[in-house]
């Protein structure tokens, strides 16, 4: 179990790194897909380790996966639009909304 | 025509309202209009008349209810008998008279129209009064007579004194008529109604109690004695001279001053149900009548001597009115109530007549000072033998009207000693002064030839009333000879008819009284063997006395004007500086807490909305530096909280060790911020708006 929460933790800990530092803002997005996969991980783990017959966590795990696909589109679509209007997807640059 | 006797009074009425709204533009029609109304009243107030004697004098009455309260019955109706039969003719022949009589006198006035007005609402008022059949009715019109006079007494209100006069006889009349208000109210509480025959009966019945009935009289007589210019409120009425000269014959013949004997008149079942206070009466006639007729005795105004005579002619007809009540109420017989109203009417054209005479003087030669006259019956043929016959008729020659009225009078105060040498006394004293006035006017030599040049007769229209009214003062006193058996005393009289046959030695008697006061009057006047100025100046503290009038007129203004206008003083002092300094003190006390609460509104209030505001200003201005734009830093915040709620959570730290540190980081980042907005908003400074070009 240790070992499923470590990779989790692990890979939670990648994605966040990845989404703080890149500065590409497909890069970004790659990581917080690796941020969700750290996340189905641990549901999918954690519905193993507590037993029961429950398929609580493998559903959720499914739904997160559905969930990110349809966020990956719209991140994706931001992500045309940006390089549409900057000539580039560098996530710096989008920093228009400020006070 | 009985029944519609009000149209009588409305006829005026309806002229008024017509000058005043319509015809005020157009003099000559005002001025017709308002002579044929009172000439179609006079015909009226004829036939009238000659129903009322057909009726012998019964009462006819006919009323509706206006309204009721408290159990007292508000009427509005009419009430003809033969009293009101005759003042009917009176004020009509009168009034019509002296309308005409003004169409001349009047000419070129700037208010010729207005002149009218007042003197068909003056009518009005009085023939109302007449008729109406209760007392609160009466009072209705009494005001009316009050105020039309203070109209037409003050008519020329550009001279002061006519001002003055005016508001004289106002406010005279109106102490007399305080005394009238609570005496109907008297009335109204103990008989229960105002209707005359419901009062009467209730008088008479014995259902009031004597002294409420003694007291009750006295208090309507002292409207009387104010309308009627009674002692001791006789002053307006020789001041009401200022007014145009008809407005003077109206008020002393036919309207004003003939209310107030009239009210006596017409309320003499009271009196003559209280000995006492009918003897009030008569002694406040007598000591009237005196005191004005010895006034005019020495006076120089032409108007003057004459109101005086008026108030000294009311003053006998009060008295004998006063007589017939208290030897009524003591159950024995009299004639004075005949007397009264006889001598009413007669008065009411001689004195008219008298009146407009001495307008038609004054008319001719521009003054009032009879000093100043002299021989004008050289140029003034027809207003010198009215005059005269007038004068005669008021000293009571055989065989004129005033003969027989003054007659009646002495008559009824022969079972009393000192009203019969009084009465005597001042009809020595009426022919005397009113001889006076005709030497010194008519005869003799002209004293002042510039005024005697330019004098000239009266125009047609002011000497025909003066020609009519003559022939009224000589023949309209014959209805009362004591030889016919159904004549005046068996027409108007109170309860049964008494009759009485000539008594010889009266006439005589009066007859040798008034002979006597001319003769003096020619011999100091007109022959001159006797000097009136030694005759002055022997008795120079008699005459000074008289002259001024008894020093009526000092006295009340030392006694009751001096100290109201102190009191009015002391009055207005009072609201000057207590009651005006209190309401000025309460404004300023106001003023003082409103700067407080201006004060505490800017610096409180408006200070704690300002502060909250500022400091949410200042907060916002710090913070929205976090608002970097940059979604990355947003997700370290993210993380960095999770962080820090996670260590709180598990208690890795302790919160409540940890606040000051965390309240210390908070303010320093607060303070990096802050650092932060301002070199940013420095650098902004030269870069607004390079947002929007950026997206463009």
């Amino acid at each position: 179990m240790v070992y499923y929460l470590a990779l989790a933790a692990l890979l939670f800990a990648i994605g966040l790194f990845g989404v703080m530092t890149r500065r590409n803002a497909i890069g970004i997005l790659m990581s917080l897909e690796l941020m969700f996969n750290a996340a189905n991980i641990n549901f999918v783990a954690f519905n193993q380790y507590l037993g029961g017959n429950g398929m609580a966590g493998q559903l959720f795990a499914l739904f997160v996966v559905v969930v990110a696909a349809a966020e990956a589109t719209v991140g994706l679509a931001i992500v045309l639009l940006i390089y549409r209007n900057w000539r580039g997807v560098d996530a710096d640059n989008v920093s228009i909304m400020k006070w | 025509m009985t029944p519609y006797a009000y149209i009588i009074a409305l006829l005026p009425l309806f002229s008024f309202l017509m000058i005043v709204f319509f015809l005020r533009w157009k003099e000559q029609v005002s001025s017709l209009f308002s002579i044929s109304m009172i000439v179609l009243g006079w015909v009226l107030s004829l036939i009238v008349f000659i129903e009322t004697l057909g009726r012998n004098g019964a009462p006819y009455e006919s009323y509706f209810y206006i309204t009721s309260f408290a159990g007292i019955n508000f009427e509005l109706g009419i009430l003809v008998d033969s009293l009101t039969a005759i003042m009917l003719m009176v004020v009509t022949t009168v009034g019509a008279c002296v309308q005409i009589y003004s169409v001349g006198y009047m000419k070129d006035d700037p208010r010729y129209s207005r002149f009218f007005a007042y003197l068909s609402l003056f009518t009005f008022s009085m023939l109302g009064l007449v008729l109406a059949n209760n007392f609160f009715m009466i009072f209705i019109f009494w005001e009316l007579v009050g105020l039309t006079s203070y109209l037409l007494i003050s008519f020329w209100f550009e001279k002061k004194s006519a001002a003055d006069a005016g508001k004289k006889a106002f406010i005279t009349t109106r102490i007399g008529d305080l005394g009238f208000i609570v005496g109907l109210m008297m009335i109204a509480f103990y008989a229960g109604t105002f209707n005359y025959q419901g009062v009467f009966a209730k008088a008479a019945g014995g259902q009031i109690p004597a002294g409420i009935l003694t007291v009750t009289a006295i208090f309507v007589f002292c409207g009387a004695v104010g309308k009627s210019a009674q002692f001791p409120l006789h002053v307006w009425l020789p001041d009401a001279m200022e007014g145009p000269t008809p407005v003077s014959a109206l008020i002393h013949a036919a309207t004003m001053v003939a209310a107030g004997v009239y009210l006596v008149a017409r309320s003499m079942p009271i009196f003559a149900s209280t000995a006492d206070g009918a003897m009030v009466v008569a002694t406040i006639g007598l000591i009237t009548s005196f005191i004005a007729a010895s006034i005019g005795l020495v006076q120089n105004d032409i108007k003057r001597i004459l109101a005086y005579s008026t108030v000294s002619q009311l003053g006998y007809m009060i008295m004998a009115l006063g007589l017939f009540g208290h030897d009524t109420a003591l159950g024995e017989e009299s004639v004075g109530y005949t007397a009264g109203t006889l001598h009413l009417m007669t008065h009411a054209f001689f004195k008219g007549l008298l009146f407009l005479g001495a307008g038609s003087v004054i008319h001719a030669v521009h003054t009032n000072d009879i000093q100043d006259m002299g021989g004008l019956s050289n140029k003034m043929k027809i207003t010198t033998w009215t005059f005269i016959i007038a004068s005669l008729s008021i000293a009571g020659i055989f065989p004129l009207s005033g003969f027989w009225s003054k007659d009646e009078i002495v008559a009824t105060t022969l079972h009393h000693p000192v009203f019969f040498i009084g009465t005597l006394t001042i009809a020595f004293m009426t022919a005397f002064y009113m001889f006076r006035l005709c030497f010194l006017t008519f005869f003799g030599k002209p004293r002042d030839h510039h005024r005697y040049d330019h004098a000239h007769e009266s125009p047609n229209v002011m000497t025909y009333p003066l020609v009519l009214l003559a022939v009224l003062s000589i023949f309209a006193g014959w209805w009362a000879l004591p030889w016919l058996s159904h004549g005046y005393s068996s027409f108007v009289h109170f309860g049964e008819v008494k009759h009485e046959g000539p008594n010889y030695a009266l006439m005589l008697i009066s007859t040798i009284v008034a002979v006597s006061g001319i003769t003096l009057a020619y011999l100091m006047y007109y022959r001159r063997s006797i000097s009136a100025e030694k005759a002055a100046e022997r008795f120079k503290p008699i005459y000074t006395f008289l002259y001024n009038k008894w020093y009526f007129d000092e006295l009340y203004q030392k006694v009751i004007i001096d100290p109201i206008m102190k009191i009015a003083d002391f009055m207005w002092n009072f609201d000057a500086r207590v009651i005006d300094g209190a309401v000025n003190g309460t404004a300023w006390l106001t003023v003082l807490w409103s700067d407080i609460k201006l004060w505490f509104d800017v610096w409180i209030v408006d200070g704690a909305v300002n502060g909250s505001g500022w400091i949410i200003r200042q907060l916002g201005g710090a913070l929205r530096y976090l608002q970097t734009g940059s979604m990355q830093f947003y997700a370290l915040f993210i993380v960095v909280l999770v962080v820090l709620i996670a260590v709180f959570k598990f208690e890795l730290v302790r919160i409540d060790r940890a606040w000051p540190f965390l309240t210390l980081v908070l303010a320093l980042g607060f303070v990096a911020l802050r650092f932060y907005s301002r070199l940013a908003a420095e650098r902004n400074d030269g870069q607004s708006g390079i947002s929007q070009e950026e997206k463009s």
